[in-house]
């Protein structure tokens, strides 16, 4: 029997190491896993690299283990967006390393992760300072630049629902990275607001299949 | 510059800019400036406005009260959606941007050079982080990108350079551009001005202007409503 139900958040992140690379889906506070990131905090792991679209907002989530030091690296397209004092505070004092990815370059890099590629050539970043270093090849006149697949240990995602094989649909704009995400590390845990019985999530609706995902854990209350 | 000559408000660049919108278009508008385009779209053209975070069809801000936490805009801000608008992930919201499916990019620019070059994500500010965000997606993968930008720094110096002295975006990418003093055109020979405030002469615009700007054939003059 498959049952990817997990009881407690604690239990859902027992196993994440130090050093782990993280897949922090969400834009903005919209779409974040803030509970798992935060049991991630209590876990205590450490010299973690956060994959993420902004670094964190106000004080919950990836802003909380930021502010507490646990995170060695930020990849992100924009570090600096809504309340990002954890953030700032951080890379002020020197105790963040930035790695700056054009949004759509991330996002592809982790879905083509996912799908077993061993990289792309984009026109996204050349001419630029974002490319510098890496390989240019043109192809049909046109030049582009080789991108580098991008996989997580552990992917940390936000859904509305999930049954127990781990079928997930979103909500409105809280989808945005939640499915490359999902799709893109070797363990996918994810946070869910409701969770039905098996054969009560629409087939034809599900936006991320239960085969990517490995826990689920009901917070109802999230925001 | 003559004492009539009138610098156009951001609300009258956004206004210009959107005249030019043609109706069925899909267009991303920046943050910024070119959100206020949304405001003046003609009525009788149906545009559908791209979101990066994974939206088509985004309406106007909701009434307070109104806001859905999970339906923001790329600027973070509460939004709506239009009925047939849809949502979808963010591996396709940037898809529909590289692949050239979004017809129309509007932007904001700190410069832009006499080949289009654009430069808009950091001003090498050692104060703070840079961040890219979707711009240089934007840039180089919109299938047509247009700026709106003050003509001139607040210390008075170009913004329409020879060539950028911050960092770039994307080269050649930029075809028209939109300030408070002119429209111009990215050509082959060179920045085009198509139309410039009333009570401008092309002197005074290249006096605030680096590169060499010729005028277009049917040049007109730069007008918009009180708004």
């Amino acid at each position: 029997m498959i049952d990817k139900w997990f009881s407690s958040l604690a239990a859902a992140v027992a196993d994440v190491k130090d050093g782990a690379t993280i897949l922090c889906a969400g834009f903005g506070a919209v779409g974040m896993a803030d509970e798992l990131l935060e049991a991630l905090l209590e876990q205590g792991a450490k010299d973690l690299v956060a994959v993420a679209n902004n670094a964190g907002s106000g004080d919950r989530g990836l802003a909380a283990l930021i502010a507490h030091g646990r995170v060695r690296k930020v990849i992100c397209s924009y570090p600096r967006s809504d309340k990002p004092h954890a953030f700032e505070a951080a890379y002020k004092a020197g105790r963040l390393e930035l790695e700056l990815v054009p949004q759509g370059t991330l996002s592809e890099r982790m879905r083509c992760a996912a799908a077993g590629l061993g990289g792309f050539y984009s026109p996204v970043g050349v001419g630029t300072r974002l490319a510098e270093g890496k390989e240019v090849r043109e192809i049909d006149g046109r030049p582009y630049v080789l991108e580098m697949p991008l996989k997580g240990d552990v992917a940390f995602c936000k859904a509305q629902k999930s049954d127990r094989w781990g079928n997930l649909v979103y909500r409105k704009a809280a989808r945005n990275f939640n499915p490359t995400m999902a799709m893109a590390a070797d363990l996918t845990v994810v946070q869910v607001k409701e969770v039905v019985e098996l054969g009560a999530l629409d087939a034809e609706m599900i936006h991320t299949p239960g085969i990517f995902v490995d826990r689920v854990v009901q917070v109802a209350g999230a925001r | 510059m003559t004492a009539q000559a009138r610098s156009l408000t951001r609300k009258q660049i956004a206004w210009r800019a959107a005249q030019d919108i043609a109706d069925g278009s899909y267009v991303n508008l920046g943050i910024g400036l070119p959100t206020l385009v949304a405001d003046f779209i003609p009525p009788d053209r149906e545009i559908v406005f791209h979101s990066e975070n994974g939206i088509l069809g985004l309406g106007k801000a909701p009434a307070p009260g109104d806001a859905d936490p999970d339906l923001i805009n790329a600027g973070k801000g509460a939004a709506s959606l239009l009925p047939g608008g849809s949502f979808f992930h963010h591996t396709d919201a940037f898809l529909m941007i590289r692949g050239g499916h979004v017809d129309l990019s509007l932007m904001g620019a700190f410069e832009v050079s006499a080949e289009g070059d654009l430069a808009n994500w950091t001003t090498n500010d050692p104060h703070f982080a840079p961040g890219v965000g979707g711009a240089m997606d934007l840039a180089a993968g919109a299938r047509e990108v247009r700026v709106l930008l003050e003509h001139t720094t607040k210390e008075g110096e170009p913004r329409l350079r020879r060539r950028c002295s911050y960092p770039l975006t994307a080269p050649r990418c930029v075809k028209r551009i939109y300030t408070n003093l002119a429209v111009v055109d990215v050509t082959a020979q060179g920045l085009s001005v198509c139309e410039m405030i009333e009570g401008m002469t092309l002197g005074d615009l290249q006096a605030l202007t680096e590169p060499p700007l010729t005028l277009a054939d049917g040049w007109r003059p730069l007008q918009a409503p009180a708004l």
